[in-house]
């Protein structure tokens, strides 16, 4: 017999078969690059939840360290109940936070209304402006309206009101500051909705003989609510979180959450902080399912509106 | 006089955008000009500004003392950047080849930490990158792992872990939109043609997806150029970008002037990266 080693026979090659495009090769090196894709996701969303997860758990350690667990006590939140101070911060950051969305939500709807329902001459100009307050980065802003409210003589100090005997502290500089960033994101998000709307039922609602007033208010505005809800939501959210622009332009004594929450952490560090932030996130998280369900509910033609 | 706004829709124009407008000129415009002005004047013996012409501050800003903080913050913010991009583009990649209800899912987690306040974010990496009493360190040291603490906090690397962490869904939403957006045939096209899968990516995926990269690359350079809170908490009280430079100046060392002139300067740079993407993505367009 003989002992020639002959190649083994082989099928022919996949490659020259119609049809089959892809030799084993490539299928594994897709299916490798797949597992290592979800691996890298996994680390990712690991390396996003971590540190807050740890600062929650922190938030309920015994021992005022916040290098070991030592036991679980809620006593952090019970010494938060007692800071005045961090009590009067929240009150602080809620007003300025309410007052300034109520402002900016209607100054940056009405803007809206007329970047993208009008021709004007210095519309170009009107975008910039618009633009610029996002772009900016907060520290510029910050200095900007610091210098000025202090070259105009505008000042800082909050004013006293008298209300039914409540005193209260309308820190009319950190307002103006605020109005002023989320006049721009309103007029954007209002903006983005109403580019998207349709139109023919406004024209539908004009021939069948609505004044232009009643045009807006019963088909426009309804369809423009659920981005003017999702306007004063975002505004909202931007006033309770901002730190850098209200840092400085607040006057002496006067706290908002965060402010406070910087002071202390340049303090020193505690559980406390970490209470304080735990509630911050939670109020955040529930802001933003709220924001949700108003979107859905909101999210409905002006059809059903009406019934 | 309502019928004659009726017939002038201009004029309606103008009534909707006139709070805002208003409202922007004085207190964002005009700010704007009275810093740019500041950065002009001299400081005054009190720590008050004179008007002058004095381009003397600038002068400053290019003083080695402070010019190498101006680029150790750019090297930061392109660093961050950089990394952003490593970490977020295939995450985004992951995330857009899901299923669309799965997407939803993750974004929304994406989007959780991303909403929580940035001064919080900021404090939790605090409390775990400190040398000697930081979460981290302390662990690996009671483990065993290692003998001396490891260089963690007060450094470059602790400001751009913690911008990093800040921005990049920053990164992620904007190339994630790029990638779904995708045209799936043109993929399947490329294989028919027998391209491998590196040469997919190559030829078809990276063009098409480098607008998405580029916005988010903006969006992560800009605020971490203009970045306080980050080098404040996490550089360990040493001044080491510009943000806190400007903070210094107006707050503690009263040369209100000079850091009018780093916040001109830091301004400048910001508009000029945005005029810039703008037109390049008018004429793409175009």
């Amino acid at each position: 017999m003989a002992t020639v080693t002959s190649p083994p026979t082989t099928a022919p090659p996949e490659t020259l078969r119609e049809g089959v495009t892809f030799p084993q090769w490539d299928k594994i090196k897709a299916r490798i690059g797949d597992y290592l894709l979800m691996l890298h996701g996994l680390l990712m969303y690991g390396f996003l939840y971590l540190p807050i997860v740890i600062l929650v758990v922190f938030s309920f350690n015994k021992s005022k360290f916040l290098s070991e667990f030592t036991g679980f006590s809620i006593s952090w939140y019970g010494e938060l109940l007692r800071d005045q101070q961090t009590i009067i911060a929240v009150w602080n950051s809620l007003f300025v936070a309410l007052v300034s969305t109520i402002i900016s939500t209607v100054i940056g709807t009405l803007a809206a209304i007329a970047m993208e329902r009008y021709t004007f001459r210095g519309k170009l100009a009107m975008d910039a402006l618009l633009y610029l307050p996002v772009i900016i980065p907060d520290i510029a802003m910050a200095i900007m309206l610091l210098v000025f409210f202090n070259l105009s003589g505008i000042g800082f100090t909050p004013w006293e009101l008298r209300i039914a005997g409540l005193r209260l502290a309308v820190p009319y500089s950190v307002i103006i500051a605020h109005v002023s960033f989320n006049i721009s994101f309103v007029a954007i998000i209002v903006r983005a909705r109403l580019a998207g709307m349709d139109r023919t039922l406004e024209e539908a609602a004009q021939d069948l003989y609505a004044n232009p007033w009643r045009t807006f208010y019963r088909v426009t505005l309804p369809m423009m609510m659920p981005g003017i809800i999702a306007g004063a939501f975002l505004a909202f959210t931007l006033s309770l979180d901002d730190f850098v622009i209200t840092f400085f332009t607040s006057g002496a004594g006067f706290n908002t959450l965060t402010v406070r929450v910087f002071g202390l952490v340049k303090k020193g560090v505690t559980p406390k902080i970490n209470a304080i932030s735990t509630i911050m996130l939670f109020a955040t998280l529930g802001l933003v399912a709220l924001s949700r369900l108003f979107q859905k509910g909101g999210d409905r033609s002006p059809v059903e509106l009406e019934i | 006089m309502i019928t004659a706004l009726r017939k002038r829709p201009e004029l309606q124009g103008w009534l909707f955008a006139f709070p805002a407008a208003a409202f922007l000129l004085v207190f964002f415009l005009v700010p704007f000009f009275i810093v740019v002005g500041y950065s002009f004047a001299e400081r005054g013996t009190y720590g008050g500004v004179v008007w002058s012409f004095n381009p003397g501050n600038y002068a400053r800003v290019f003083d080695p003392l402070y010019f190498n903080t101006f680029l150790r913050s750019v090297y930061i913010a392109g660093a961050t950047t950089v990394i952003c991009f490593l970490l977020g583009y295939p995450l985004a990649y992951f995330i857009a080849m899901r299923s669309p209800e799965r997407r939803n899912t993750l974004l929304l987690a994406l989007m959780i930490p991303f909403w929580t306040n940035f001064l919080i974010r900021t404090y939790a990496w605090l409390t775990l990158l400190r040398t000697n009493t930081g979460l981290i360190n302390v662990t690996l040291l009671n483990l065993g792992l290692i003998s001396e603490p490891l260089p963690l906090f007060g450094n470059d690397f602790a400001i751009i872990l913690g911008l990093v962490y800040g921005w990049l869904p920053d990164m992620v939403l904007p190339c994630f939109a790029a990638i779904t957006r995708l045209d799936r045939s043109l993929l399947e096209a490329a294989s028919d043609l027998y391209a491998r899968g590196s040469q997919v990516f190559t030829r078809v995926v990276w063009p098409l997806t480098l607008p998405g990269v580029v916005a988010g690359s903006i969006l992560v350079f800009i605020p971490s150029l203009g970045a306080f809170i980050t080098p404040a908490l996490l550089g360990g009280g040493r001044s080491l970008m510009i943000g806190n430079v400007i903070n210094n100046q107006f707050l503690a060392a009263h040369d209100w002037p000079f850091g009018a002139a780093l916040s001109t300067g830091m301004i400048s740079i910001m508009l000029v990266i945005t005029l810039i993407y703008f037109r390049t993505v008018r004429e793409e367009a175009s």
